[in-house]
């Protein structure tokens, strides 16, 4: 899974939020400072989930709090 | 205002506190917009046609009033539109619209100060249509975390407060027909309370193929197939209903705190509404429309020969239609007030329609015109009312009119909107 | 010169108490009623626990008819409707029509009906336009939910405002802040009022699972339902309906009914804030109860006990806790509070209802009910939540809270009459 996926399914599932650019280096922001709540990122686990076939523990989606360590997760467990 | 003293005035009901309407949003099968909603109606344009989905073709009615011109987009943020209902987003705009027109901008006002009251039928239904696919043919993990509450009632109520920061008292209301105009009625009721400002009314959207067919199984809509003719409210040859989408959110006020703001325009003022409740089928008493009307010009403290026009429910269906007019007949005489019915260009709308038919009758005031059911040709005689006939709006002037609305299973509700006293002197 | 609202008349179906009998029977033991789902096959959820009402529509005494036109919803609001009216001693043909309203909170309708008819409709999901040969001559009736309003109606005869209110989890509190509002206002002088949901159904368990909203806590069925623990993961759902008649006070007075509380002041606030999520900080709530107090006239000191909303959500309990501490102040320390959602779970927009003819139990027999399966208070929870077992005190005044999607918050208070202002 890359960023492009990662920016795909979040805009699907969450939208974007007017103030932000996707488009740029997001690698290590914060979901919450691109526009994202709780929500948004259950949806996207999910999505994740049914698309790549990994499984995202519910507590682990709130300690992914970056598109670096939500990538980094799925790479791993994708591997594993 | 501080949080104690708003609080220390919804201790008192003022009874005598003049709720007046200052926006309207709307969102019509025949019009984005109220100016372009009322030019339509005037003009005796319809939004009423076939719904295009092929696959519905095999349908035994297809006719809808529908919103072609909305682009969801254009008023939606992206960040909602992937935990929105089509309804959600149709009632945000006439959210959006109705706070533009009233020029009223919620984050400068005191907290709880404003509220959120609307009233809504069948919920995000297109939305649950495709999650319950989703449950029951790829399971229940690929389910939408929106689901929660994109699909219930109360949706359009928690988007709106959410969308503008509204944190005073709110709710929702459901009465089929009748309960657009329950909302604003309990929007009065929230400002007499003391909360100065609600955003009330009530916006419906539910023709994907499952609500359509929930639409045709109320047996009570017309088979005619030719759009102008589907749905003539009161015509001789009426057959029944062409449900719509859409509605109209307006802005309620206390009057008072209207002027203190300097709120640009002052459409009217909601005098008086009452509800009622049919008796149960063959209890062989009357039905309750009449006693919602005379409750209501009661309330309002209007003698029936001051209404200068009546917005009639118009189910379109004979036995409902000749109820309504001897309804009107009992309390006006054998065309004793002219009545019209706008929402034949619409379809019914349910929640939505009460509300849109108030945003009629205050342009009615403003322009001293009664817009006209184009479509109808030969009322029986009996029903002796006058109803609005053919092309042309009747010029005439409009200081105070009555709003009626009918829910499937016994609901009616009467709104009386009357020219606000301050405009007139 | 004011018009006061009291109430006369209750019914409830309640899982594990149905008729309030029962009910303050399963609310004075502490015993739970939550369970492994039976209504159908739960092991595909993630959700598999529910409070279940053992529901049987003849043995009720519904007709075979009202039960196939009713849902599931409507049909446990209509046999509580009926022990209400009963237990009012009103004799219907005796009021005034116009002068008798109806109000009933409802969550999500008649969902578990749609569901069925769906599956038929799109041979179970295959059909996306769904065959219209097959619908329901109901179907319409489920689809629009005020047809629950009407069926109530008709059972007392009533001929002044009816509706429904339908704001999400505080319904039931809101409907009868609504016949509240009607009778104090003077548009009715008797109101069947309260709220149901039957909300056990394959999509409403899925919706909540998605939001992981509800407990994943399978294996110990019994015991998923934690309001206020350290444990807590989730609300269990629940499903039943509580109606009340309440009536305008002299009007009860004249006729010499039993009264059995009064309602002295309702309020709700939104949070403006999220669909789902709250702030830790329950400002609105807070500002709902205050409110409340202003209407009754009543000091926070007043309150004997707080049923809470205590859904057992980790972020709930902790919003309510605070909105306790932010309206009373210290009086809140000293106040029991507790969560029958612990024994009965959540059923949505009907709790609000059955909480509120649990406050009047709990005012008519001077006994507080426990919060179940609390063993080890969650410290951002720091109040007294009675834990596990139900307690003998004297009960004069009662704060009923509720909170929902959509950010409604929602407080009544309830008084022995001669208690409140």
């Amino acid at each position: 899974m890359t960023l492009d996926d990662l920016r795909r399914i979040m805009v699907a599932c969450a939208g974007e939020d007017e103030h932000v650019d996707l488009g740029g280096d997001i690698m290590d922001e914060h979901f919450a400072d691109l526009g994202y709540d709780s929500l948004a990122m259950m949806e996207t686990a999910a999505k994740i989930e049914n698309e790549f076939g990994v499984r995202i523990p519910d507590e682990k989606v709130a300690e992914l709090t970056t598109p670096r360590a939500l990538l980094d997760f799925v790479s791993h467990v994708t591997v594993s | 205002m501080t949080q104690a003293t708003v609080a220390a005035r919804a201790a008192q009901t003022d009874e005598r506190t003049t709720a007046v309407i200052t926006g309207l949003g709307v969102v019509a099968p025949n019009g984005l917009g109220a100016e372009k909603y009322w030019a339509a109606t005037l003009r005796g344009e319809s939004g009423i046609r076939s719904l295009a989905p092929r696959g519905m073709s095999g349908y035994p009615m297809r006719l809808a009033g529908q919103v072609t011109s909305f682009v969801a987009e254009d008023h939606i943020p992206s960040r909602l539109m992937p935990q929105t209902d089509r309804v959600t987003r149709l009632a945000l705009a006439a959210a959006e619209l109705a706070l533009d027109d009233a020029e009223l901008r919620p984050g400068e006002l005191p907290e709880y100060s404003m509220g959120v009251v609307t009233s809504n039928a069948s919920g995000g239904f297109e939305f649950t249509h495709r999650e319950i696919q989703k449950l029951w043919t790829k399971g229940p993990q690929t389910v939408s975390v929106y689901e929660s509450f994109a699909w219930f009632y109360a949706v359009n109520t928690g988007q709106i407060s959410i969308r503008h920061g509204m944190r005073g008292p709110s709710g929702v209301l459901v009465a089929e027909q009748a309960g657009g105009l329950d909302a604003l009625g309990h929007a009065r009721r929230a400002i007499r309370r003391g909360t100065p400002h609600i955003v009330t009314g009530g916006v419906e959207s539910s023709l994907d193929p499952w609500g359509w067919v929930s639409h045709i199984a109320s047996g009570r809509l017309s088979k005619e197939s030719v759009p102008e003719l589907a749905y003539r409210p009161f015509d001789h040859g009426a057959d029944g209903y062409v449900p719509g989408e859409g509605g109209a959110i307006l802005i309620l006020e206390d009057a008072e705190a209207a002027a203190r703001r300097g709120a640009a325009k002052v459409y009217g003022e909601l005098a008086g509404y009452a509800a009622t409740f049919d008796p149960r089928p063959g209890s062989g008493r009357p039905p309750g429309l009449e006693q919602a009307i005379r409750k209501a010009l009661a309330d309002a403290g209007t003698p029936p020969e001051e209404i200068d026009v009546v917005f009639a429910d118009a189910a379109g269906i004979p036995c409902l239609d000749r109820d309504e007019a001897t309804a009107i007949t009992a309390v006006f005489g054998p065309h004793g007030v002219p009545v019209t019915a706008p929402k034949a260009l619409t379809g019914r709308l349910y929640a939505g329609s009460g509300p849109l038919d108030v945003v009629c009758a205050l342009l009615s005031i403003r322009d001293g015109v009664i817009p006209p059911v184009p479509n109808v040709g030969t009322v029986p005689a009996a029903y002796q009312i006058d109803l609005v006939r053919g092309a042309e709006p009747r010029t005439a002037p409009v200081r105070t009119a009555l709003v009626l609305a009918r829910g499937k299973g016994g609901f009616n509700a009467a709104v009386v909107l009357r020219k606000h006293r301050k405009e007139e002197k | 010169m004011d018009r006061r609202t009291v109430i006369t008349g209750m019914g409830v179906l309640a899982p594990g108490g149905a008729g309030t009998k029962d009910f303050f029977e399963l609310l004075s033991s502490g015993r739970t009623a939550t369970r492994r789902i039976s209504f159908f096959d739960p092991s595909p959820f993630r959700s598999q626990v529910a409070a279940e009402c053992d529901f049987d529509p003849a043995a009720a005494g519904l007709t075979h008819r009202e039960t196939r036109r009713m849902d599931r919803a409507t049909q446990l609001a209509v046999v509580a409707g009926r022990q209400a009216v009963a237990d009012s001693g009103l004799e219907t043909d005796e009021l005034d029509p116009h002068r008798v309203a109806v109000s009933v909170g409802t969550a999500v309708g008649a969902t578990t009906s749609l569901e069925r008819e769906y599956l038929v409709l799109s041979d179970s999901g295959r059909d996306w336009f769904v065959d219209p040969g097959y619908a329901s001559p109901h179907l319409f009736d489920y689809f629009v939910p005020s047809a629950i309003a009407a069926e109530i109606a008709w059972l007392i005869s009533a001929e002044g405002p009816a509706a429904i209110v339908s704001s999400g989890c505080t319904s039931g509190l809101d409907s009868v802040g609504y016949a509240h509002q009607l009778i104090k206002e003077g548009t009715a002088d008797v109101v069947l009022t309260g709220a149901t949901d039957a909300p056990i159904s394959p999509i409403a368990v899925a919706c909540f699972d998605a939001i992981k909203a509800t407990t994943p806590r399978n294996d110990d069925a019994e015991h998923a339902s934690r309001p206020f623990d350290l444990t807590r993961n989730g609300f269990v759902l629940g499903e039943g309906a509580a109606m009340l008649v309440l009536e305008e006070y002299e009007h009860a007075r004249r006729r010499g009914a039993r009264i059995i509380a009064e309602i002295n002041g309702y309020a709700t606030r939104c949070n403006a804030y999220h669909m789902t999520g709250l702030k830790p900080d329950g400002r609105e709530m807070a500002e709902a109860i205050t409110a409340a107090l202003a209407e009754a006239r009543m000091d926070g000191r007043a309150v004997d006990y707080i049923n809470a909303h205590g859904s057992g959500t980790k972020q709930n309990d902790r919003h309510e806790t605070a909105a306790f501490k932010r309206a009373l102040g210290d009086h809140a320390y000293r106040t029991p509070v507790s969560s029958i959602k612990s024994m009965i779970g959540h059923s949505l927009g009907a709790i609000g209802s059955i909480e509120i003819v649990a406050c009047a139990l709990a005012i008519e027999n001077d006994l507080v009910p426990p919060t179940a399966n609390l063993h080890e208070r969650d410290p951002e929870c720091d109040l007294d939540y009675v834990p596990i077992e139900a307690r003998d005190q004297r009960v004069d005044t009662v704060l009923s809270v509720g909170s929902g999607f959509g950010g409604f918050q929602s407080a009544m208070l309830l008084s022995r009459l001669g208690n409140g202002s």
